[in-house]
């Protein structure tokens, strides 16, 4: 069995690293709506994309989190970009490949991946 | 309804989210002397009344107010209950949640756990200043993932790295492929 001690050691390496925490409100949020309907719909698969891919490009102003109803079942999975000072920009219909497109493009490019936004689905 | 288990545990875990608890405790206990399945998920959020209690194993009660359909804690019951096993909620206002749903282990109509580990990946991930306890037992032998632990061992060095999930991912892998032995639940 492992052990969650094991992590002493990955700590210490990264212990010679000088981290700087990032505050929370500096923070772009990419938030995934995980109701019922977007957990059915897919959302976890989205939710992996989106923190794996921010961590793999080294990305560290950016937050992923989870939140309920959104209040758009049909759209699900929904995922908004609220970053401060900008105007939210909500995704629809997501899946792990577009995430990966919304990192590349927005997250990193800052241009809003117009064709998957709800105002190009409605 | 959910293809399997662990979806729908993600489903009850965001509502523990959602009443914004601090501290969100997941129980897996698989018996096969018993043939039971258990699942408990026990939060320290807001709780509800013994009123809005009695109402949230109604399909369609909610207090989101975005909508008027709350189905997530229906689903779980039914899933239960179709497999011949049985569903507890258990609240008080200001203190906190249980919810307990005990599945019937070898009945066809039991849905397959599915990946637990992705479902506690993604609460972890997108939960960063929650606490989140997963325990696992397959017939009396489990581990049990705290995130209370690993907050101690990294202190204030920050834990949300590639390094550090690739770890959990794969003690939580590794740890239940070794109590499953072969078995797929
Ligand atoms: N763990 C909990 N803590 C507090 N309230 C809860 C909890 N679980 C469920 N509820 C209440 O029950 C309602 C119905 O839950 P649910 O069936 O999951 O539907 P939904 O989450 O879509 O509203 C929620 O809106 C909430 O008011
Ligand atoms: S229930 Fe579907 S978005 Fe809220
Ligand atoms: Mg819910």
């Amino acid at each position: 069995m492992k052990s969650l001690e094991e992590l002493t050691a990955i700590r210490d390496k990264m212990q010679a690293i000088v981290n700087l925490r990032i505050e929370d409100s500096s923070c772009t949020k990419i938030v995934v709506g995980m109701a019922t309907c977007g957990i059915a719909a897919g959302a976890r698969p989205v939710l992996k994309a989106f923190s794996d891919g921010v961590q793999s490009k080294g990305i560290k102003d950016v937050m992923v989190t989870q939140e309920g109803c959104i209040g758009l079942c049909k759209y699900e999975p929904i995922v908004e970009v609220v970053a401060p000072g900008k105007e939210k920009v909500t995704y629809v219909n997501m899946t792990a490949e577009k995430a990966a497109e919304v990192i590349e493009q927005h997250i990193i490019g800052g241009n809003v991946v117009t064709k998957y936004t709800i105002n190009s689905a409605m | 309804m959910f293809s399997d288990i662990s979806l729908n545990i993600l489903d009850i875990v965001q509502n523990s989210v959602s009443a914004r608890a601090s501290l969100i405790e997941i129980t897996v206990n698989i018996s096969n002397a018993e043939d039971t399945l258990t699942v408990v998920i026990k939060d320290n959020g807001c709780g509800m009344t013994d009123s809005e209690l009695m109402k949230v194993v109604d399909p369609f009660y909610t207090t989101g107010n975005k909508k008027s359909v709350g189905l997530g804690v229906p689903f779980f019951k039914m899933a239960a209950q179709l497999s011949g096993g049985r569903f507890e909620i258990d609240s008080e206002k200001g203190k906190g949640t249980e919810v307990k749903a005990i599945f019937v282990l070898s009945s066809i109509d039991r849905m397959p756990l599915g990946n637990m580990t992705e479902t506690i990946m993604s609460v972890v991930k997108a939960n960063r200043n929650t606490d989140i306890v997963y325990s696992y037992t397959v017939d009396s032998k489990g581990f049990v993932f705290d995130t209370r632990q690993i907050r101690k061992i990294f202190g204030d060095i920050p834990c949300d790295t590639h390094e550090v999930n690739d770890f959990i991912q794969s003690f939580l892998n590794e740890n239940t492929a070794e109590l499953n032995s072969g078995a797929n639940y």
